[in-house]
């Protein structure tokens, strides 16, 4: 085994994952820098990079100097082969030695709000593009509104064709500052969820991708990939909340059925027989046996009790945190069902049948003000009746503007009444049990991601821009 | 304002590395919550059970979501009649260990009643789409969870986690969900199902290494072993049945394993040395093909054979 392939072996061994997305305009080389990522990460094997010579040979890239077109790599669809066009968000994997990365290529020019807010949603950190000569365009500003909304942990922004603009420090700082005007404009930063990072690259070069170049050496700071490997992951910081959070999947009640495997390997069958335990992921904050929680359940008043197990597949462990997903078990015999949610004692508010929220629409069907909806909270889903719609953002100057309707790929406020209360958070705290998703009751379509927010009047939003 | 400077690094504590769930634990968690959510929110889900690597790992997933009960659904498996022995009989001992129930869906059946026919180059994999939506629709399966991966293919890479398809199975890449934080949307009307991927964003070497740490039974083609085997399509074929040397092919007898594990008439193997799981995560971490385009001639149809394929209703 050569010495590189038993670095990565014992690496992976102990690597985390970090989930990121990129977002650009049309021709700013995204496809391109997720090419020359997959490729200098050596994700990017024999094959795949023999066919992609041969397309490239066959459409005359680079002239007589050949090379390959690095874009060709993401390009997925037949129709997107032959239209050049990216129609779809697409997931690329590629690791090192500290990290395993799960990239959500996200395409610019079409539907771009939608396919942003679909790659940011799971993302830790987004990669947005600017084209150095063009500096921070109006989709630009759009695409920082929309990760701010979300407020995804990491932005960073790749000044990507700094070789087209002679390595120049002076435009880089220029772009550099625009940046950060938008940023500070939009509040990112601002409260402590979210930070921006700009860095110049060359796509097409691999200046500062991979490996930092020494052809922008008034630029002292990390290339891109470093910075990917070092961030903070979004449930690193999750999990360290006060606020344990564990909406109820499913409960395990085997009864009779207990698992032929596990019999065979020595289960306890009398032991087992009442078992009850109830099964779900954690979505925030972590949980020890013994802790004292409360359980809401619609139409219920919320009631305490005490964790006495948390169990992971015939382990019994003492404590877990999210991500994790287990089993746990609680000392009262309480009825709890799926849609239940689990949270640490005197952390949590009371449900709540009213609801206000950002909407980023994400169907080509309107929204209209008495629209009878679906909404989908944690493993819960409940009827909803549009109240009103209260206002449309413009991604370009961050202004609110009266409407009553919404469309694809706008964002907006509307109040909804909910047929049960839900237990609903604000999203600025609580990413997970903040968000909601909007489904059309016909066709079971979803419609749009829901973000919530305080009711008016608790003031807490009034910090925000968006 | 806090805004993050590149002079700075920034620091985590290090509690929280300590705590951050391996890569590995953090999708086995993954695969787990959608097992469950489709488990919760389906009628009758059913598991895609072939005896392949992908499918083995997806079963041991279920058994630990629902521990100690049993896999609360039955495993469907489309025999395309050329299968390896030895992966048939991997399948039944399974089956018998957990309890389940196994429904078959027979790509034979269908070319004996003249549903079917048979292709000019023999290969069965494309057949295996019939049979498929035959079976989901008599037994009224709403969920079919598959061991699909998106980085086995770049269509794959466009999947979602939860596929929806319609009355003929059709995926259309064009229109699909946009998937959004973990709320996964299951919904569908009568005549539709959905598709369920909960390992999507495993790499095969995530496979094999949770295989390596679960210790996790496989067909045992998938590792070392002696076998004679002809050149056809730059790839190692087996001699079998339905496996034919044409007068030009040498058979010879090489040390070979098994990438992926398909229909015999097209699946290749790779020369290898690697006799243990610990051999193998060796092996595909230095591997510089794809699996599939190693061992899969069905691939090799056209760049564009698995979106075809899936568009039809394939996995």
């Amino acid at each position: 085994m050569s010495t590189e392939t038993a670095l990565l072996e014992s690496g992976l061994r102990e690597s985390t994952l970090f989930r990121f997305a990129t977002a650009g305009s049309v021709d700013d080389g995204k496809s391109t820098l997720v090419g020359r990522l997959l490729h200098d990460s050596k994700a990017i094997l024999a094959d795949q990079l023999d066919a992609v010579a041969r397309t490239s040979a066959d459409r005359g890239f680079g002239g007589d100097k050949g090379g390959i077109d690095l874009a060709l790599l993401t390009d997925g669809l037949r129709a997107e082969r032959e239209q050049g066009i990216t129609i779809d968000v697409a997931y690329r994997y590629f690791a090192t030695d500290r990290r395993s990365f799960i990239l959500a290529d996200c395409p610019g020019h079409v539907q771009y709000t939608k396919n942003t807010v679909t790659g940011a949603s799971t993302a830790d950190a987004v990669v947005v593009l600017i084209d150095a000569r063009k500096g921070v365009l109006e989709q630009t500003r759009r695409h920082l509104s929309v990760l701010q909304l979300l407020r995804v942990a990491h932005v960073i922004v790749a000044v990507n064709k700094i070789d087209l603009v002679d390595f120049s420090e002076s435009v880089f700082r220029e772009i550099e500052a625009d940046v950060q005007q938008v940023a500070r404009d939009l509040g990112i930063g601002a409260d402590g969820i979210s930070d921006v990072l700009v860095v110049p690259v060359s796509a097409l070069d691999g200046d500062n991708v991979v490996d930092r170049s020494d052809r922008t050496p008034w630029y002292t700071g990390p290339a891109l990939l470093e910075v990917l490997e070092t961030l903070p992951a979004a449930d690193e910081l999750e999990s360290h909340l006060e606020s344990f959070r564990f909406p109820v999947q499913l409960v395990i009640r085997p009864q009779g059925a207990l698992a032929p495997d596990a019999v065979a390997g020595g289960l306890d069958v009398e032991a087992y027989r009442d078992y009850r335990a109830y099964a779900g992921q954690i979505t925030e904050g972590s949980v020890k046996v013994g802790d004292q929680v409360t359980v809401l359940s619609p139409g219920h008043e919320p009631r305490n009790t005490t964790v006495t197990g948390i169990d992971f597949a015939g382990r019994e462990l003492q404590e877990a945190a999210a991500p994790q997903s287990v089993a746990i078990r609680l000392a009262e015999e309480i009825d709890i069902a799926r849609g239940d949610t689990i949270a640490a004692a005197g952390t949590v508010a009371d449900s709540t049948a009213d609801l206000y929220a950002s909407l980023c629409w994400l169907s080509p069907k309107p929204l209209r003000e008495g629209a009878k909806v679906l909404v989908k909270h944690g493993t819960r889903t409940v009827q909803a009746l549009v109240r009103n719609v209260s206002g449309k953002l413009d991604l370009g100057t961050f202004n609110v503007e009266e409407t009553s309707t919404l469309e694809l790929n706008d964002i907006g406020h509307a109040q909804l009444r909910l047929a049960a209360p839900l237990p609903v958070e604000n999203y600025l705290r609580h990413r997970r049990t903040g968000a909601f998703l909007v489904i059309d009751p016909l066709d079971g379509n979803t419609l749009a991601a829901g973000l919530v927010k305080d009711h008016p009047g608790d003031h807490e939003d009034e910090r925000y821009v968006i | 304002m806090s805004t993050y400077t590149t002079e700075e690094p920034t620091q985590v504590t290090e509690a929280a590395v300590s705590t951050r769930l391996s890569s590995l634990d953090t999708l086995e968690s993954e695969a787990i919550h959608i097992i469950r959510e489709v488990v919760a929110e389906f009628e009758k889900p059913a598991l895609l059970f072939s005896g392949g690597k992908d499918s083995v790992v997806m079963l041991h997933l279920a058994t630990k979501a629902f521990w100690p009960g049993k896999v609360p659904f039955p495993v469907l498996h489309v025999d395309t009649g050329h299968n390896f022995p030895e992966v048939i009989d991997f399948r039944d001992r399974t089956v018998e260990r957990l309890g389940l129930k196994l429904v078959v869906g027979s790509v034979q059946e269908f070319i004996d009643r003249g549903e079917l026919a048979e292709r000019a180059d023999g290969t069965r994999n494309p057949l295996q789409t019939v049979p498929l939506l035959d079976a989901i629709q008599s037994n009224k399966f709403d969920a079919v969870f598959g061991g699909g991966r998106r980085d086995e293919d770049k269509a794959r890479a466009k999947e979602r986690i939860l596929s929806l398809r319609d009355e003929f199975g059709q995926w259309d890449p064009r229109n699909q969900r946009p998937e959004l934080w973990n709320l996964y949307n299951g919904r569908h009307t009568v005549g539709q199902h959905v598709r369920a991927f909960p390992i999507s964003n495993w790499t095969e070497l995530d496979i094999w290494r949770y295989i390596e740490r679960e210790n996790i039974e496989l067909p045992s083609l998938y590792y070392a072993h002696e076998r004679e085997v002809f050149a056809r399509d730059g790839m190692w074929r087996a001699v079998g049945e339905v496996s034919q040397p044409l007068p030009h092919e040498e058979v010879i007898t090489k040390t070979v394993r098994y990438r992926t594990v398909g229909d015999m008439s097209c699946t290749g193997a790779v020369e290898s040395d690697a006799y243990t799981v610990a051999d193998v995560v060796v092996e595909v971490a230095a591997s510089t093909l794809t699996e599939r385009g190693a061992t899969r001639a069905d691939d090799r149809i056209s760049e564009a054979a698995m979106e075809d394929r899936k568009k039809d209703g394939y996995f």
